[in-house]
């Protein structure tokens, strides 16, 4: 199977099938990559003992740094440490340099998108993308139309999955333009990485990643209203019971800013303040982790009290800087996402970099047809989801939810997207005491103010079940480190 | 600070108190159980529950074992050092980014004691040693927080909530505890007598601080000096009140709106309450009436502290 190897290096295999899926770490004649021959190399010279040691020792770091995350729908003990892998992904300086370079063509693209849709709307005028599609997506917020959003900037923070296919070729699978989250962990699974693997790491000579909270405090910083030189920012949090609430704390407190919910902020005659045991205090930049249909009860949902009355009407008189912008969730929706090389044409009269996966709009009758009759090959998704929710896997579907995808897609059409199920790529993971393949994704995470921020690395998501193409952390998904190298 | 921030540190903090008091008034009661005297089970039982504010559903039933359970592990009732506990961490976890890792640890490892199937094997083999590890874990939490946090505002907020809800216990028990003592104003009392002069210190941890100044001669009216008016024992009303008023200034002089007056003045004034008397004073007047007073004031901060730090008016906060 994998000839050409040492034979220590090939004591450390368990079931490591080579296939058409592109591996990370392994030629598909069984060689090493060149850059991952140092990682192989270390692990080989460790006793089996060693891996373990250095397992339990990373295991009791995550635990007793409360690294943890909420599973919805149980009632007490909601709280479960993150799982990840021990081995790190790599990445090479000339791989990383086409990603940087794709992804701020990308969001460059998507941040003029949002401004045009909410203000002239050309691109729609000019029918390059369907006025129907933009109008109809759950996510367009009228309320933003003809609204000046502080420098023009949209989305100040966002991370987009990426896939590598059997080619090699990196593709954008999603753009997460919410409330995109997991950075905590890139940055907790750094700091745990590197006592673990302290030589190995020193010696790859990997791009540092810890600046991220204070490029993302820079960020926000840019974005406050005029004429507040030291603006009060703040993380708006829906509070303890959300699935991230870790990610939250950890981030408020490594960029020194209060975590605030709801209930701690007030507006009074179009200014947002915060209550404090001093009084009353004025907020100027929200960094806002609460989705936009739970921010503002006037505006949006009325039934929510995680936001705050009159914080939309703050924004809108640009006393208060939100960020995301409201709204931005038109451009991540699964169907407007076919369009996003058309956008970056459009916009930036350039090709793309980083191509799209094959997506094929439900709305469109020939489409529609085309999936129908394939739905076990497909990959069928709801549009305004994340997170792996709303999900029809083809191949690993039963009869039964084929048909009652086949329903849904029929009586909304609109809702669902199909992409043919990718074939994306595997990379090592320690699996007992030997190396097994599973399939992973990447999320780096870009930062938008003055200019396009991307930190080195960000997080990778392993699918740690055999042969499982979910990485979402809900639905068994874990985590690795990320090394760009130099 | 966050409002929200300073009433949560400020109830997670309380809560503990609570709890430490529970379980230390609990156990000093089951061991007075050991020796009859005069007073039966259930007398002592009604005076645990009158110097715990009379909680509802505490009543004597007749079965110590399934009462002591009650107070202990009913997270159903609020009198229960379990209740205590859980809105101890439920507070905390609303702040973890405002206590230390440290701080946070410790509460989290007492909150899953109280919670693992270990207490209950604990329990039937020594209630003593249960509510022991109890008290342990609140001190360690204590200390870990003393050591570990900054002490600005926040700090501050943890040891308002502790002392005021010491001093309040202080003079409620010190009420309760009132009549038996009135009893026994000659010094020569029996051992019965003594056990329960012991009993009553041990409810505040104060027998051998009490021996330290006064040596183990237990006369009333200087036991009641000493939980009244000692200004260096961390369970005396006096010292509680001194450290309520030094963290008040302390908020006040960190913050930048101008001190309420009507908070400064009903510390001012339970502080002159103890400050500007003598015992003798106290004996020879109406003690329980001056006991209930400085419950009194104690709740009238409580308020004030409410109004001007957590639950202002949006208007009065936009006034100034």
């Amino acid at each position: 199977m994998s000839a050409g190897l040492p034979i220590e290096r090939e004591m450390l295999y368990g079931d490591y099938p080579l296939d058409h899926a592109y591996d990370e770490m392994r030629e598909p004649t069984g060689a090493l990559r060149p850059h991952y021959q140092a990682l192989a190399e270390t692990l080989a010279s460790l006793p089996a003992d060693e891996m373990q040691r250095r397992k339990q020792s990373a295991d009791l770091s995550f635990l007793t740094q409360g690294i943890t995350f909420t599973v919805y729908g149980r009632d007490e003990g909601t709280e479960r440490i993150f799982p990840y892998d021990m081995l790190p992904r790599l990445i090479t300086a000339q791989e990383w340099d086409h990603i940087e370079r794709g992804l701020t063509q990308r969001i460059t693209a998507l941040n003029l998108f949002l401004r045009d849709v909410y203000s002239d709307a050309k691109i729609l005028a000019d029918r390059v993308i369907p006025r129907e599609l933009v109008y109809s997506c759950k996510h367009y917020r009228r309320q933003m139309r003809s609204l000046q959003v502080p420098r023009n900037v949209y989305i100040a923070v966002v991370g987009s999955d990426l896939l590598r296919l059997n080619t090699g070729e990196f593709v954008v699978l999603e753009d997460n333009l919410r409330v995109p989250s997991g950075v905590s962990y890139m940055l907790t699974n750094r700091r745990v990485m590197k006592r673990t693997f302290p030589q190995l790491f020193s010696s790859y000579g990997v791009r540092p990643i810890e600046h991220y909270p204070q490029m993302l405090l820079a960020t926000l910083r840019s974005l406050a209203p005029e004429g507040r030189p030291e603006p009060n920012i703040v993380l708006l949090t829906p509070g303890v019971f959300n699935s991230a609430y870790f990610e939250h704390t950890y981030l408020a407190r490594q960029m020194g800013i209060d975590l605030v919910e709801g209930r701690d902020l007030v507006t009074h005659d179009n200014i947002v303040y915060m209550r404090t045991t001093d009084g009353l205090k004025r907020v100027d930049v929200i960094y806002r982790r609460v989705d936009d249909d739970f921010s503002d009860p006037l505006v949006f949902r009325a039934d929510s009290s995680l936001g705050c009355a009159g914080l939309f009407n703050a924004y809108r008189a640009g006393n208060v800087t939100v960020t995301n912008a409201f709204g931005t969730g038109l451009a991540d929706d699964k169907a407007v996402y076919a369009y996003v090389p058309r956008m970056i044409r459009y916009y930036l009269d350039e090709d793309p970099i980083l191509p799209n996966v094959e997506t094929f709009l439900l709305s469109e009758d020939t489409e529609r047809k085309h999936v129908l009759a394939n739905l076990d090959k497909l990959v069928v998704k709801a549009v305004g989801e994340s997170g792996g929710y709303g999900m029809l896997i083809g191949p690993h579907s039963t009869a039964q939810q084929r048909e009652e995808f086949a329903r849904q897609i029929e009586a909304n059409p609109r809702n669902y997207i199909a992409q043919p199920t990718l074939d994306f790529s595997r990379a090592p993971c320690l699996i007992g005491d030997r190396l097994e393949p599973r399939h992973v994704d990447l999320r780096p995470y870009v930062l938008f103010g003055d200019k396009v921020n991307i930190v080195p690395g960000g997080l990778t998501r392993v699918a740690l079940e055999k042969g499982s193409l979910v990485v979402n952390s809900s639905q068994g998904g874990g985590s690795k480190d990320t090394w760009v190298l130099e | 600070m966050l409002s929200r921030v300073a009433d949560s540190l400020y109830w997670m903090s309380r809560y503990l108190e609570r709890a430490e008091n529970t379980a230390r008034q609990l156990d000093v009661t089951l061991h007075m159980m050991l020796d009859p005297g005069s007073s039966s089970a259930e007398m002592r039982w009604q005076r645990l529950v009158a110097s715990l504010g009379k909680p509802a559903g505490m009543e004597w039933n007749g079965d110590l074992e399934s009462m002591v359970r009650k107070l202990i592990f009913d997270g159903a009732s609020p009198a229960s050092i379990t209740y205590c506990i859980n809105g101890a961490r439920e507070n905390a976890r609303q702040i973890r980014e405002e206590i230390s890792t440290e701080q946070w640890q410790r509460l989290n490892r007492l909150y899953h004691q109280i919670h693992s199937p270990n207490i209950q094997t604990q329990f039937s083999a020594s209630i003593t040693d249960t509510l022991g590890s109890v008290v342990d874990g609140i001190h360690l939490f204590q200390g870990v927080g003393d050591s570990t946090m900054i002490h600005g505002q926040g700090w501050q907020f943890i040891r308002l909530g502790r002392y005021l809800e010491r001093a309040y216990a202080t003079a409620t028990l010190l009420e309760v505890y009132g009549p038996d003592l009135g009893q026994t104003h000659d010094r020569e009392h029996s051992g019965y007598q003594y056990l329960e002069l012991v009993g009553l210190l041990r409810c505040c941890t104060s027998f051998e601080a009490y021996c330290q100044v006064y040596t183990a001669d237990l006369a009333p009216d200087r036991m009641l000096e000493f939980l009244l008016l000692n200004r260096d024992f961390p369970h005396a009303i006096r010292y509680c009140v001194d450290t309520i008023r030094n963290s008040i200034a302390s908020i006040q002089r960190t913050g930048a709106r101008r001190s309420p007056d009507e908070l400064t003045a009903g510390i001012g004034r339970l502080h002159a309450m103890l400050e500007f008397t003598t015992i003798g004073e106290i004996i020879s007047g109406d003690t329980p009436a001056f006991l209930h007073t400085i419950r009194e004031q104690c709740l009238r901060i409580h308020e004030h502290i409410y109004r001007y730090y957590v639950h202002y008016s949006i208007q009065s906060a936009l006034a100034v």
